[in-house]
Formats: C-alpha cells, structure tokens, sequence
C-alpha cells in the first residue's frame, strides 16, 4: 500500500507541494456556450428522416392480471403504425436487464400481469406523440384486479400476495453481516442508543426525463440508438440482448443528457419500446417519457427503509459498535439486487473509530415501481443513520455533539485506515475539515440567536453532520452481498483516446457521454496539463459504442477520477511516441528530452532550434514517414483504459468485503435554520459545507455539483417523497405532487473546500458528485430538531413537511 | 388527421414570420420544436409545472406546454435561440455562463427568457426579487445559487451600462418614479 505523498498546509487549504499549471484553474466550462445557446443536443431533440413517435398505455392498477385486450380500434386510427402488446413483443424483445441473481424477470411491456401502477401495457408508434395518444384512448383492456401489497410490512405477512409467483416470499433478500465483534462490543458498553428511522421514497426527478430514438436497419442488420441512457461501453451490450440483437451491431450514440443523478444508468425499458416498434415498423421510433411516466414507471426511485438501529457507547462518548436492521422496500422488480444497500457499507461507520459493524438487510417487494439508485445510492441514507445516532449519543450522554465527533474521527495518521466491512480509506483528515467548517460558522452568533429568539417563543435551531463521501466505486458491490465464492465482475473502467493531427492539434474523445457534469472541461484541463498547452486549444468529442472503449461512465462519484486517469494513461503512450519521434529527429536520446510549452526540448539546452513544437512532430507523425525511426508505425494518437486504481476481492466468507469504494472524501455540514411554528416553513439563516475531495480539477464545478447536491438534501430532508395510497396507486406522478426544492426555498451556501489528496489516484482526485446530497440530510435534520427542542421534539422520519411539523409544535403545545 | 383540422397560423420567431399549418390542439412548444426546429425550448414535465418549456410571446413568458400554437397567430415569440446576435451572446447568457448558473443545461432556456422577462420589468432587482421572479421554474442541479448571481450580475452589468450610455439624458424624477412603482 503506497503512502500518502507530502502536503503542506496553506490558509484552510491543504495542497500537495507540486504547483500545476492548469489542474486547480476556475475556468468557465466549454460545456455552456452551447447549451446556453440552445444548441447543446438532448435525445428529444434528435429528428430522422420518417421518424414515428411513441407513446404507452399504463397500468391504471397496482397489481392486476391482463385478462385480454382489445387493440383493433388503435391499429385502425389513420396515423398509426404499430400497435404492440406485451404479448406481440415478445417476438421482438427479451426481458430488461436485470443485473440480480434471483429470478425477478422484467418487461418493457408487461404480458399477463401488471405489477405496479403506471406499468407499460402497450406501446404504439404513429406519425405523431398526439395521435399515438389517441390511439391508446382507444384501446380496452379487460383486468382482473388483484389484492396489491401496498408496503413492506403488509408484503412481509405470512400469505400476502406475491408480486412474483415465481418466488415463494416477497422478501427477495435476506441477510446479516457481521463485522467484527459486535457481541462483544456491545456488552462492553455502557449504553446502548437506539432509535427507529425512516427514510422516505423518493426520486431523482431529473429536469430532462428518459428516452430513446431506435432506428432499425433490417437490410443492415444494426440498430442505432440515441438515448440518454448512461452506461454505454459497459452495459449497453446487455440491452442489445432486450433488443435480440448481436451487441456489435447496435450502435448507441452518446448525448448530451439533461441530469440523470441515478435515474440514466441503464434506460432498458425505455430502449427497448422504441426499439421493438422500430423493429415492427422498419422506421426510426422516438420514445420520451412525459413527466407522468418519469414519476410512474422510470425504475429510478431511492430507498425506502426503516430502521432498528443501535449504537454502543461508553459513557465517556467512545463510539464502540453499530448495528442496523432495515426493512427496504425495493418495489415490484429487482434490476440492480440490493446495491443502495451494499453501497454504504462501503462507510458504514463514518469517520469514526467504529469497531465492529452488524447490518441486516431485508428486501421487500411491494407493488410499486422499482427501487434502483438515486444520487448517494443508499450512503445517503447511511450517513443520516449514523448521524441520527451520534446526535442522539450526544443528547442522551449529555455531551456536546461537536466534542463527540471530534473524540472518535479517524486521525489523519491512521491512513489508510481499514473499517469493519473491509472498505479501506485511502486519506482524509476530519479534524482539519471540521475546524475549518467551525473557523467559518460563528457558532457563538447562533447560539446567542438560538437564545434571544427562545425568549420570544421562536425557533431557531442549528446542525451539524460530519460525513462521508465515498467516491470511485469498484464493481465488487454489485455482488458480494451474495453468498457465494468471489467470481463476479472486477472492471470498472474508463478510457480516453488522445490524437495529435498533423498541425499539432490535440483531440480527446471520450466514450461516455455529458450527463450534466464538466467531462469536457476537466478532460481539457488534464490534457493542458499533460502537454503544457492551453485547454482551450484542446478538441473534445465522444464517440459512439461501435467505436467505443470500456468505459464504464458516470456513477457513484467517480468520473473526474477515473478521466483523469485516462488521460494520463493516454497522454504518456502518445509523449512516449512524441520523445521517441523527437529523439530520432534531434539526435538524442528520449531520455535527454522533456515536454514544456507545447514542445519537446532537450533537458539543459534551452534553445528553439534544439527543439521541437507538437505541430512539428505531428506532421512528421503524419506526413513524413520516411523521417520516423526506423519502423515506426505512422500517425499519432493513443488510447488508455484506465480501471480503478485501489480495490480487492472480498473474503469468501464475506466478513471482509476487500476494497470496493477507497477514494473517500469527507465532509461537515452546518445549518442554522428558523422553523415557523405558526406555518412549518423552515427556513435557512445560514448553510455552509467544507468538503474534502481531494485534490480539486476545477472549483466552480466541483462548487456547482456540491451546491446542487446540498439542494437535493434539503428537497429529502424538508419536502421530497413519492407517495402511494393504500391501493398501491401513484399519488406524486406530477411535479405538482412531487415536491422540488425552488429557488426560494434554497440558501446560499458558502463552500469551503480542504484538499487531503489521494495517495492512489492520479493527481490525488477524488469524486464530490454526491457529497452534498450525502451529507445535507442529517445536518438539516438536526437542525430542526434542534430548533424545536424546547418542544421535546425528537426527529426520526424524513420528508420534515410543514404538515409534519405543525403536528409536531401543535400537537406538544396543546 | 383531416384536411379540415388544419389551421394555417403565422407565429412571428425571433424576428421572422413562420407560417404554419397545424392542428387546432398542437402545443406551441411543439409547433417550435418539431416544425420550426427550434429545440432549444425543452420540455421537462409538459404538466405546465417546471417552466423549462418558457419562452416570450409579446414579451411576456409563457409556458409554450401550456399554450397552441393557434393561440400565438401573430405574436411575437422569442425563443433562447433569438437572445444571441450572431456569436455575441444575450448579456445574460454571458452572465450564466461567467457564474456557470448551469450543469446540465437542460433548465436553462427557461430560466434564461424568465430572467429576461424580470430584468425588463424590474432592471434592479435585488436576491429576493429575483429568487421569487424565478419560483416557476425548476432547477434540478444547481441549487439556485448560481442561477441567482447571473441574474444579479447582468443587472448589474445593465446599470452600469445605463448610467455610462444614459447619463446626460437620465431623468432623475421618472427614474425614482419607475423605481418606486416595481
Ligand atoms: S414543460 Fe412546460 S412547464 Fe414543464
Ligand atoms: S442545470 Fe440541470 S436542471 Fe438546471
């Protein structure tokens, strides 16, 4: 294990010594101009030649058998090309991916039984969206409805109904881990804290919905796809399986995507319908969800989970041990198994010198739609646990919250620092980020505050959260929770392929497509580093999967890392070709020679004629064959896979998981806030976020992406949560419903950053695409518990709803 | 569809008259999406909700998911793609992306004609005027922070402007007048 290389300290800062010229640089994004502009390209925007539109009829019912139905009066609408049942389907498509071990098969288009409300029952193809609208008001489906499990607990009753017959039980998945010595951990204590939570359904609602434009070829026998459907060299072979088609014949083209925050990864549903009315038409099908469609049936909807969870302690506040038991409702299918919860295993126990670790994990199914990943993929939930928990430690020990959490962090040099699960931690150092958190806060304003506004019968209340934010994932979690020998996947890669043109000219192409983040920007400013040449003279373009290398695109924190990584790889095999190239032509040795200001120089002699520029060698590369070293092959470009740079197997016996998530950022959160007893608005005094991710590629990026988080993290703590009534029907399938954070509702947040670099990554990058979300909850929680402590009021439900809390300050008033 | 559904309408876009022939019920922001292939408007929830979708007839915003395109006959309309001239893009587009008030961009065009509508009607606002002018549209990226300085930081730029170009015809009693009545 490599060791953290020398920093030094520098204003709240904490910098490697290695001053670079264009990694750290707050330049604009190249992404804006065009998106700006409106001309930045989204899979609605794309128009073919006979392009037909798509629309699908949805299950009105949450559980209900097809009993038959009737299309003839939709196929005989002028207009309208083809009509598709599940069952006529199933000629043209296989099930959707489902990356599970248990059986749990899923439909574009259900065939006998529809398992939640807003599930796809029949798709048709027309000249336009309107009138495949009104072809489905024109087709009759005979149900017969069934007994819908509406929750979890209902699921779990012995002789509930089954979503899937094929299981003997809707409990999908069952399990406890143990880590270390929790037995005796837990008799040592002096007390144990317990608390049940709740943490609500939710979505992540992204501004631009799922779809897809599926062009059949059949002279051909190739599909195109432009579909914002995220993870395209990794996974977009299996959707060609839903298709029936050979993987190397389907061609997805990445585009620009409008968020996806989890919802994007792998869009199998939303492909496969425009791909089999693209098949039974012989034309290009557009299908793009319509909001209602997002909020029913995207397959993208968080845990939802209750909690029995202990923490022991002593009475001196040493955080000893934890254990979770959760009930997770994962809805009516199973596509990604149970990764929300293997995810935060990967920090289960913080930032904390937690010692040993039980988590039991049960996975219902219930008659709604699946739960998959949403932005924190579940170490959202486990941060607000664990929060939940240190904050009632300190309540119940009489200790200051802040002091408690200081005793128990991981001490800078305790890296790399193993957990119990086995996860390691690669660096971070929480005192340091904590003190700079307090140094901005003037938590002695606020208390006063706090005081001079309880004499008035106000509330104001403050919290603090200190947390993870593992980055960097490692494909081991999407099975070890399985209890069988360690054969599953181990890549998770990323690749770049780097081109000089004759005149010098740099272009990068990447193979995984702009989800909403700064790849363009972060690839340019990594190449101007590696080739001392200014980014903006650096071409960026993405390629499609024909073309394509593995890359495994955006999720769970980790595209800034692995770029970067990919870019190094890339750039040093085509400098090695440069040097060998230059030293041919400048009679020395590669070895002599060195790369600065666009041009290779021989070391010690700093004059241009013993020089050369990139456009030299380029066209030298190109042009001039005969002038290469002898066999060299011509042109200048290369290519880099890069997989994850720190990872190992998990133990067969899965009592340590190995490596899987070690890139880890940290991060403190503080929230002042007013909560309105009169009305239950809360509303923000103050909201400041220090975070450590490592070395940072470009601040108002890495500032955006942390702001934008934190705004998500108020949406679950305060209003987000997708609600379904006692019959299993959809009651948030509108924006009206589904509640997101807007412009009033959100605070300035002052962002201070602390860089601990990462002793195994390139640069020392680590990934802050989910901090914000991961850490808002548990700071804001406690901030309104804490206003309303003078009530007694103890938080252990999310979404906090002005409803809720009037029940709360009313409900103690009276 | 039948010949008798059609209604031939002329929307005036950005500066050009269109004319079209389109059903009675077809949205407006369908009409400039599909037939004018002007797909900078983007559609987020089309339940009239997230105000993506806006753009200016008369000057005024308007969701176009909420609007036919019948109903625009002889308006005005400005989409984002007629805010830029040439390569010089609209100050506020400037300002968006000097204070980089976007992530994945797809908000954007709305919250752009919603911040051009609010600097005309109020050319100095302050942060609260401007987060409650921009309550009808949705951002799922940024938090609003961002959003909020451009807005703030192109009328700022439009003062300064005003008071360099304006200054010897500024007349004092309808500028206190203007500024009292927003
Ligand atoms: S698309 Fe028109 S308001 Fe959302
Ligand atoms: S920038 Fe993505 S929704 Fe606003």
């Amino acid at each position: 294990m490599s060791q953290p290389r020398s920093w030094r300290g520098k204003a709240g800062r904490t910098m490697e010594t290695q001053e670079r010229r264009w990694i750290g640089r707050d330049l604009k994004r190249r992404e804006d101009p065009a998106l700006v502009t409106g001309k930045a390209r989204f899979t609605n925007d794309v128009s073919l030649p006979g392009m037909l539109h798509a629309a699908v009829l949805r299950s009105p019912h949450a559980h209900a058998r097809i009993l038959s139905i009737d299309a003839d009066a939709a196929r005989e609408l002028p207009g309208v090309h083809a009509v598709l049942t599940g069952r006529d389907a199933l000629e043209l498509i296989d099930p959707v991916p489902c990356f599970a071990a248990e059986p749990v098969e899923e439909r574009a288009i259900a065939v006998e039984k529809v398992r939640y409300n807003g599930e796809a029952v029949v798709a048709v193809a027309a000249d336009s969206r309107y009138v495949a609208e009104d072809a489905l008001g024109r087709v009759r489906v005979e149900w017969e409805t069934l007994e819908p499990v509406a929750d979890a607990e209902a699921a779990m009753e012995p002789g509930a109904p089954l979503v899937h017959e094929n299981l003997d039980s809707n409990v999908v998945y069952d399990q406890t881990f143990t880590f270390g010595d929790v037995e005796g951990d837990f008799a040592r204590a002096d007390r144990v804290i317990r608390r049940r939570l709740r943490w609500p359904r939710a979505a992540p609602a992204p501004m631009e919905p799922s779809g897809a434009v599926c062009a059949y070829d059949s002279a051909a026998g190739r599909m195109d796809v432009w579909s914002n459907t995220n993870m395209l060299n990794f996974v977009a072979w299996t959707i060609a399986g839903t298709l029936k088609m050979p993987p190397h014949r389907v061609n997805f083209h990445p585009m620009y995507t409008g968020g996806s925050f989890g919802s994007k990864h792998v869009l199998g549903k939303q492909v496969a319908i425009a791909g089999a009315l693209s098949k039974a038409t012989g034309r290009p099908v557009k299908f793009m969800e319509d909001r209602a469609d997002n909020l029913m049936a995207n397959d993208s909807q968080g845990p939802e989970r209750v909690y029995d969870a202990e923490l022991a302690v002593t009475d001196e506040g040493d955080l000893l041990s934890l254990r979770l038991h959760t009930v997770d409702d994962y809805g009516a299918y199973f596509m990604f198994a149970i990764t929300g919860n293997t995810n935060m295993m990967a920090q289960i126990s913080g930032p904390y010198t937690i010692s040993s670790v039980e988590t039991g994990i049960k996975a219902v199914l219930t008659n709604k739609n699946q739960q998959t990943v949403f932005r924190g993929a579940g170490s959202d939930v486990g941060n607000w646990v664990l929060e939940r928990l240190v904050d009632a430690a300190a309540n119940e020990l009489g200790l200051d919250g802040i002091e408690l959490r200081r005793k128990n962090f991981i001490q800078p040099d305790q890296f790399p620092y193993k957990i119990p699960t086995g996860n390691v931690y690669d660096s971070g150092n929480y005192p340091a980020v904590l003190e700079l958190a307090l140094g901005h806060a003037d938590l002695d304003h606020w208390r006063a505050e706090q005081e001079r506004a309880r004499a008035e019968g106000r509330y104001i209340g403050i919290g603090i959260a200190t947390a993870q934010q593992r980055s960097t994932y490692f494909s081991t979690e999407f099975w070890f929770h399985n209890p069988a020998p360690a054969t599953g996947l181990t890549t998770s890669p990323e690749s770049v392929r780097i081109g000089i043109g004759p005149t010098g000219g740099l272009t990068v192409t990447m193979f995984s497509p702009f989800w909403g983040n700064s790849p363009e920007t972060v690839v340019s400013q990594v190449v101007a580093e590696e080739f001392g040449v200014d980014p903006e003279e650096v071409a960026v373009d993405y390629d499609s999967t024909m073309h394509g290398l593995p890359s495994a695109g955006p999720g769970g924190s980790r595209m800034t890392v692995m770029l970067s990584g990919a870019v190094r790889g890339a750039a040093a095999k085509v400098k090695k070709k440069m040097f060998d190239i230059a030293a041919h032509l400048l009679e020395a040795s590669p070895d002599d020679l060195e790369l600065a200001d666009g041009r290779v120089w021989v070391k010690g002699f700093p004059v241009e004629e013993r020089s050369l520029s990139i456009a030299d060698i380029g066209m030298k590369a190109y042009w001039h064959k005969l002038e290469l070293p002898e066999g060299m092959e011509g042109g200048l470009e290369g290519s880099y896979t890069y997989d994850h740079p720190y990872a190992s197997m998990p133990s067969d016996d899965r009592t340590d998981l190995g490596a899987f998530y070690p890139i880890m950022g940290h991060a403190c959160h503080v929230a002042v806030v007013e909560v309105d007893a009169e009305t239950g608005r809360v509303e923000f005094l103050k909201y400041l976020a220090a975070h450590d991710v490592g070395t940072v590629v470009n601040p108002r990026s890495l500032q955006g992406q942390i702001r934008g988080g934190i705004a998500q993290g108020i949406g679950i703590a305060l209003y987000e949560e997708v609600r379904y009534g006692p019959e299993g029907e959809n009651l948030s399938a509108s924006l009206d419903e589904y509640l997101l954070p807007g412009a009033p509702d959100v605070p300035r947040v002052e962002v201070l950053h602390h860089e601990t670099p990462s002793p195994f990554t390139e640069y020392g990058v680590k990934g802050g695409g989910e901090g914000g979300r991961m850490v808002a909850p548990p700071a804001v929680t406690r901030a309104v518990e804490d206003a309303l402590s003078p009530l007694g009021v103890k938080i252990g439900a999310l979404p906090i709803t002005p409803e809720k809390i009037l029940t709360l300050t009313q409900g103690r008033e009276a | 569809m039948h010949q008798e559904d059609i209604v031939i309408v002329t929307l005036k876009v950005n500066g050009v008259e269109r004319p079209l022939a389109v059903e009675p019920r077809r949205l407006l922001c369908d009409a400039l999406r599909e037939d004018l292939g002007l797909t900078g408007t983007n559609l987020g929830c089309e339940q009239g909700v997230c105000g993506s979708c806006t753009v200016l007839v008369d000057g005024e915003s308007v969701r176009s998911c909420l609007m036919f395109a019948v109903q625009a006959g002889g308006c005005e309309i400005t989409t984002v793609e007629g805010l830029a001239s040439g390569e010089t893009l609209h100050p506020l587009q400037a300002a968006f992306w000097e204070k980089q008030a976007l992530q994945c961009g797809f908000c954007t065009p709305g919250f752009l004609m919603a911040g051009v509508e609010l600097l005309r009607r109020n050319p100095e606002p302050d942060e609260a005027g401007v987060r409650a002018a921009l309550a009808g549209n949705t951002c799922r990226c940024t938090g609003y922070e961002h959003i909020v300085d451009a807005v703030l930081a192109a009328a700022d730029g439009a003062a300064r402007e005003r008071t360099f170009a304006e200054e010897p015809e500024v007349d004092v009693a309808a500028e206190v007048v203007a500024r009292e009545g927003r």
